[in-house]
């Protein structure tokens, strides 16, 4: 059993069957991080190279721990003080990578489209870990992962994505990956955050919250974007909490228990309040534990994919 | 194609293997049953239903174990294969522990499926019991303790065992 693609670039290229392959082998991992030895030897063979050209924490420690875990070789590229600063090309940059014998890149890059274009020129596969606003689909697997462990078959669930969709690749991520297995997709946030046309992906839109609140079972919560707005598209960060935030109060006058989510880092007290963030409707921890098991997942079956050497 | 066990044959085969691993470990109270992902798992089905009848002990420690993260051929094929589940409820801390599977060949899945197992802990011993034993054509150095049957086969042939449960009938088959 493999997957229908060789790179993992966005959750646009794969097919339902794909998601339940990685969803299945996402169980395994899980469970093997529960043992008292969190390891396998599988990928003790391969080397990967994580090359980050845009900030992140959360996102390059959960890979580099799922490769680990793997027994996989790892490799840690950050742009900031490399020579990306002294003019070096994307390609450049990572065939001399390659050229040290990697197997596999994961990538993330603030050009919405970069991984394609580096599928094009190299042969190792990528895993695209966030381009700019296009696809983060590592994210949307394990949003939807989440989702199905608590919630089981989502064909026919309802689940509301909250916040600034317009710069989200999440948001983009989790739209494909819940429309391909069958759920109704909501999107609810100021109509200055919600992209044009949004309805043509298959999801419904909605300017209030509220109300999105109890349509939905799930409700995945997204961070506002300060630093990929170039315009002022809400007065105040306090004007958007007061109407478009989520606290315990809101959550409490639903007649339902719904669940919380947030792909991180939460920003306390603005799209989410402290209450509502440390709930016990809230399994934004799951997430991040859930994350480490769809990467093992993700690289795992993309390993096989290789021209054998020799 | 020839039939090595019939269904009473086989019959006969697993009360005596169920017996054994009552002359051995007795009352069960140190020992965890484990059966090997897939195909194990329908041997080591039978025998606990077996041994629970035999000996009217419903506490017999019972586990399965997939070992596919640690097989040693993992990137031979282009494809990935996706692990069965596995499922220890229990330690295996200081326990003798019993592995089950179906047919004992190379060695290799034996090999794998005890680095899973230490995984989980570190048992006292390990004991391995296999249905049918095709002899000399061991690429490792792993020997059964119960053994069903022996057999010897040429690598080109292949020997299946079916069961009531999944192939519709009990039976253990050498197939060139």
């Amino acid at each position: 059993m493999s997957l229908s693609v060789k790179h993992l670039l966005g959750i646009k290229e794969l097919d339902k069957t794909d998601i339940e392959t990685i969803f299945r082998t996402a169980d395994n991992f899980k469970q093997v991080l529960q043992r008292p030895i969190k390891k396998v030897p599988a990928l003790r063979d391969t080397t990967i190279a994580n090359i980050f050209f845009e900030n992140s924490t959360r996102t390059r420690i959960s890979f580099e721990l799922a490769e680990k875990r793997l027994s996989a070789d790892t490799i840690n590229f950050s742009a900031s003080g490399s020579s990306v600063s002294k003019g070096e090309t994307l390609i450049d940059t990572v065939n001399n990578i390659l050229a040290m014998k990697m197997d596999m890149v994961v990538m993330r890059h603030s050009a919405s489209g970069a991984p394609w274009f580096l599928a094009n020129h190299i042969d190792a596969s990528i895993i695209n870990a966030g381009d700019g606003t296009n696809e983060h689909p590592t994210q949307g697997l394990l949003d939807a992962f989440s989702m199905r462990e608590k919630l089981g078959d989502l064909k026919g669930k309802k689940v509301a994505i909250i916040g600034d969709i317009m710069h989200s690749r999440v948001a983009l991520s989790n739209i494909f990956c819940l429309t391909k297995l069958g759920a109704e997709v909501m999107v609810a946030g100021p109509p200055t955050l919600i992209p044009k046309h949004i309805e043509s992906l298959g999801v419904k839109v909605e300017y209030d919250v509220k109300k999105a609140l109890q349509w939905c079972e799930v409700a995945n919560v997204l961070r506002i974007q300060l630093e990929r707005q170039n315009k002022p598209l809400f007065s105040t960060l306090r004007e958007y909490s007061l109407y478009y935030g989520i606290d315990k109060k809101m959550l409490d006058s639903i007649n339902r228990e719904i669940i919380i989510m947030h792909p991180g880092p939460i920003n306390r007290g603005i799209e989410l309040a402290s209450d509502a963030a440390d709930s016990s409707q809230s399994i934004i921890l799951d997430q991040v534990q859930n994350g480490v098991a769809i990467r093992m997942a993700v690289i795992y079956l993309l390993s096989g994919k290789r021209e054998s050497v020799e | 194609m020839k039939k090595l066990l019939d269904n009473q044959q086989l019959d006969i085969t697993l009360r005596r293997l169920a017996h054994e691993l009552i002359e051995n470990h007795l009352d069960f109270s140190e020992t965890v049953i484990i059966g090997l992902q897939p195909r194990g798992i329908l041997l080591s089905d039978r025998l606990i239903a077996l041994l629970k009848s035999i000996t009217q002990n419903e506490d017999l420690l019972y586990g399965k174990l997939d070992f596919t993260f640690y097989r040693d051929d993992v990137h031979q094929n282009a494809d990935m294969q996706v692990p069965s589940q596995t499922d220890i409820p229990f330690s295996v801390e200081g326990k003798k522990v019993v592995l089950i599977d179906d047919v004992l060949h190379t060695g290799r899945t034996v090999r794998a499926a005890l680095d899973a197992l230490l995984g989980f802990g570190r048992p006292k011993n390990v004991e391995l019991l296999v249905l049918v034993d095709r002899h000399y054509s061991r690429e490792l150095p792993i020997q059964a303790d119960y053994i069903g049957m022996t057999v010897d086969t040429i690598i080109s042939q292949k020997v299946k065992v079916n069961w009531k449960e999944k192939d519709k009938k009990d039976e253990v088959l050498l197939i060139d």
